[in-house]
């Protein structure tokens, strides 16, 4: 009997970025220099350790501003929005990883050594698992800019790292969240790996709705996942 | 001053219907050890710390999991190792390696079992550019289709996932394999994981992985 899925997840769409982009210097000795051999899904690709999160990366830590004595330094941010497949249907009981520099761009990882200030009530870790309709909610601070050796001159845009897992091992991401307004998104090579109009995919927006009085800035942001292909799979690969 | 008039038109972002599609893959870059590799996570089958590398920041900023007991998983212990390895033959010490298997009985972790195997892992590579994983040797998921596990591969300079598989040298369900069918011949070599020696009578598997150049591991496009 084959294994081969009719119903298999859709393939990447033509926003996701090639793996090779010289202006991103890193990525010219560590792309793939022959073409990708397309393959079909097997139960290998439509399957995925969902529900299993509680035990691998572990549970809930949805609050950033709360993991040391005392508050970080930063401007208290709110980010929620939802997880979709690309046809809309929300992403249900799926984890998100969360990790992110300070308010000052500093990482607290060692090999970070860049002259900004750590805050040492600040990791910049977490995790969110989504509600039945693919609602999700974490709080932290809004990360800065920093430079990197890229090429002269080069700063990263603010942004957070986002890790999911979704249902099937197909439907794996890895993103960065920006924000609004930010003049270095344009001339960061790691974002304008994206081409236009998709980068902006990864822009959050501003919002005065789950902004909280006296309280945190509110952002949106919604992550679109692969999602099960509506036209059956040909079945030529089968033998 | 109306409300109108104080938000000029918003510019495209992530809250537009008329670019509404998947989220672009961006890479993890240098510094993901404190948000993803935890402590235990490349150990499917014991209650060993491997896979992290915490002395990359301090104790305090360790808010990742713990390892967990997994309780007696049936099948033969395997480990499965290799280095990561750029274009110029450099090893890469800034990846991160994840699988995904079946069990020895060639089953995938449906999730609504709440303890044992799930399948699925995660190794930061070392300065030396190896991963290293301890788990079973994965059973067939059907007739015709012979035992791997999946690979993903992350790290600074790649902006998304690279996915091949690792395939057992030894196993002559190979041959028939359909997915392996679909690699040209001459390079179905870096799929296979070569049985290199026995420590403390448990298997070690070697898979080097090749980003790019001479042998360049085969990447899947799925």
């Amino acid at each position: 009997m084959s294994l081969i899925q009719p119903q298999a997840y859709g393939r990447e769409d033509a926003g996701q970025p090639a793996s090779l982009c010289p202006p991103y210097g890193s990525t010219v000795a560590r792309s793939p220099s022959q073409p990708l051999v397309r393959i079909p899904h097997t139960p290998t690709e439509t399957t995925g350790p969902t529900n299993a999160w509680p035990r691998l990366m572990g549970g809930s830590l949805a609050d950033l501003t709360t993991q040391h004595k005392a508050m970080p330094q930063g401007q208290r941010i709110i980010v929620s929005g939802r997880v979709l497949d690309d046809a809309g249907r929300p992403v249900a009981n799926t984890v998100m990883e969360v990790w992110q520099a300070n308010a000052a761009g500093r990482y607290i990882h060692q090999k970070d050594q860049w002259d900004a200030p750590l805050d040492p009530n600040f990791t910049g870790a977490g995790r969110v698992i989504t509600d039945a309709e693919g609602h999700y909610r974490f709080v932290t601070v809004r990360p800065g800019a920093y430079p990197w050796k890229n090429h002269h001159n080069a700063w990263r845009p603010a942004h957070i790292h986002l890790s999911l897992l979704g249902p099937a091992f197909a439907t794996r991401l890895v993103t960065q969240m920006y924000f609004p307004d930010d003049p270095l998104i344009e001339i960061d090579p790691i974002a304008n790996a994206v081409p236009m109009p998709y980068r902006q995919r990864m822009v959050s927006r501003f919002d005065i709705e789950t902004t909280q009085p006296n309280w945190a800035l509110g952002y949106l942001f919604d992550i679109v996942l692969r999602g099960r292909d509506a036209t059956p799979f040909e079945d030529g690969h089968d033998h | 001053m109306t409300t109108e008039q104080a938000n000029p038109a918003p510019r495209l972002d992530n809250q537009d219907p008329a670019i509404f599609g998947q989220t672009p893959w961006q890479t993890v870059g240098p510094f993901f050890h404190y948000g993803l590799a935890w402590k235990g996570g490349a150990d499917l089958i014991g209650a060993s710390e491997i896979g992290a590398r915490p002395e990359l920041f301090s104790e305090e900023h360790y808010v990742l999991a713990m390892p967990a007991p997994k309780g007696d998983i049936p099948g033969e212990p395997i480990v499965l190792e290799g280095v990561v390895l750029d274009a110029e033959g450099q090893v890469v010490p800034d990846a991160m390696i994840e699988v995904w298997q079946a069990d020895a009985a060639g089953r995938y972790a449906d999730g609504s079992r709440n303890t044992g195997f799930t399948g699925f892992g995660r190794s930061s590579t070392g300065e030396d550019g190896v991963y290293r994983f301890r788990t079973v040797r994965p059973g067939a998921i059907g007739e015709g289709h012979a035992p791997h596990i999946a690979v993903g591969v992350f790290g600074r300079g790649l902006l998304k996932r690279l996915v091949t598989r690792a395939y057992f040298s030894d196993e002559p369900a190979n041959e028939g394999d359909p997915i392996l069918a679909l690699v040209p011949g001459e390079r179905r070599d870096t799929l296979l994981a070569r049985q290199v020696q026995n420590e403390d009578g448990v298997a070690v598997w070697r898979f080097d992985i090749v980003l790019q150049g001479a042998n360049e591991t085969v990447f899947f496009d799925i």
